[in-house]
């Protein structure tokens, strides 16, 4: 067993777990911070999305003791505490970004880490399909979720241009 | 997953003391491979040995005509690089090709070319941009490092530590990639360097290989034009669900004069 420690969601957690206890276990078994899904666990859907000290990752593909000492930012952070939601989840919600929700909390903290990476810059629908490639939806053939997310950059600052036509 | 140890070195040598305590210890870096690999059951490491606290593993440096990158860096940092971008853009651009976001957070130049996946698309920059590998006991000419599927000169527990990129004077990456995966059904990297002209191929063969045809022809005349009768034998290509060899053939061209089209 390694001893870890890592700051989730603003709080810091030790616990003593085995080598190869994934991520995503550790939040949803041991944290029991379900929020965060497992999908296909084979690294390629992205519902386990969470945020490593800031950077978007796969969850059902990181190892616990891999985070040691990091922070990391799950949907359950996301909303206000008094359950207000945050404007990237208000948008989904706007724009019919989720039908089944299944995808939607990696799609969130996807969307969040591109709103970041994108600080700066005119956010168009090419970039927003680029870097959502990592998350997969079965229900909504991307268009509501490109719109949501365009509609959420927006919400918090984010130029958007060239969204003509497709969605 | 079966049952391993896990250690976090914080040196090279400490890292290599660690390998070989272990009787069958696997380095970890960003474990895009591995960790799957590991989920399949289809490695037992007893332990791993993680190279994410290494700091000669780090950092991104360009002077004298070389790019040099860490190990360690993953495809997104050198995706954004400004000093990447700006000497160059080819590799930043191959970069962020890599996976999909989430990869490419993770996923590491070091660890991609010791895995040396046949449709990974480092090797492409490496053999294409005549890199030079520096490992923890040498230095490696790139065409000496990729020695078939998934095999590499290194020697068990050797690490790669930083690889080097002479700046080219003109390079372009161009990929056919697989729409699910993203790895390259065929990627061709470009190059005019001071040794030469080169054409790198990836995810067509069994191991990234050079394209002598067409490099003599674009030192010849550096034109896509100049590459419109050359035909890459398929005889030796890869075929599987996505690709027969003929087209993995085929997609060299195409994707050879694409790349020689964005910079001639």
């Amino acid at each position: 067993m390694i001893d870890v420690t890592i700051t989730v969601n603003g709080e810091t957690k030790t616990a003593s777990v085995e080598p190869r206890l994934l991520l995503v276990d550790y939040l949803r078994e041991t944290l029991k911070l379900t929020g965060t899904h497992v999908g296909c666990d084979t690294s390629q859907c992205g519902a386990c999305t969470v945020q490593l000290d800031g950077r978007s990752v796969k969850a059902c593909t990181t190892l616990a003791v891999q985070a040691d000492g990091a922070r990391v930012a799950t949907i359950e952070s996301v909303a206000a505490k008094d359950g207000t939601l945050h404007p990237m989840q208000a948008a989904f919600r706007e724009h019919h970004g989720l039908q089944c929700g299944f995808c939607t909390p990696g799609m969130i903290m996807s969307a969040l880490a591109l709103v970041e990476r994108n600080r700066g810059a005119v956010l168009t629908e090419a970039v927003i399909r680029h870097e959502l490639e990592g998350n997969l939806c079965r229900c909504t053939g991307y268009q509501s979720i490109v719109k949501s997310i365009a509609a959420g950059a927006k919400a918090m600052g984010l130029a958007v241009g060239d969204l003509a036509g497709n969605i | 997953m079966y049952a391993f140890d896990y250690k976090r070195p914080k040196t090279v040598a400490e890292a290599e003391a660690a390998f070989a305590a272990d009787s069958d210890a696997a380095f970890l870096a960003g474990g895009q491979t591995l960790i799957p690999t590991l989920k399949q059951r289809l490695r037992q490491p007893s332990a791993l040995i993680d190279l994410a606290a290494l700091d000669a593993l780090k950092g991104i440096t360009v002077a004298d005509g070389i790019v040099t990158i860490g190990a360690g860096v993953c495809h997104a940092d050198v995706a954004v690089s400004a000093d990447v971008r700006k000497a160059i853009p080819a590799l930043a651009d191959l970069a962020a090709q890599v996976g999909d976001p989430q990869v490419r957070n993770r996923g590491t130049l070091g660890g991609s070319i010791a895995n040396n996946d046949p449709a990974a698309d480092y090797p492409a920059a490496v053999v294409g941009l005549d890199a030079t590998v520096h490992t923890s006991r040498r230095e490696i000419a790139a065409a000496a490092f990729f020695t078939g599927m998934f095999e590499t000169a290194l020697e068990p527990g050797e690490l790669v530590v930083k690889v080097s990129f002479p700046i080219p004077r003109r390079a372009a990456y161009q990929k056919f990639r697989n729409p699910a995966s993203r790895y390259a059904v065929v990627g061709v990297m470009v190059a005019e360097t001071a040794g030469g002209m080169r054409v790198a191929v990836t995810g067509a063969g069994p191991c990234v290989f050079r394209v002598p045809t067409m490099e003599a022809a674009l030192a010849m005349n550096f034109s896509a034009g100049a590459l419109q009768n050359i035909q890459v034998p398929p005889d030796d290509l890869n075929a599987d669900l996505h690709a027969t060899s003929e087209y993995r053939a085929h997609l060299i061209g195409v994707m050879a004069t694409r790349a020689v089209a964005s910079i001639a």
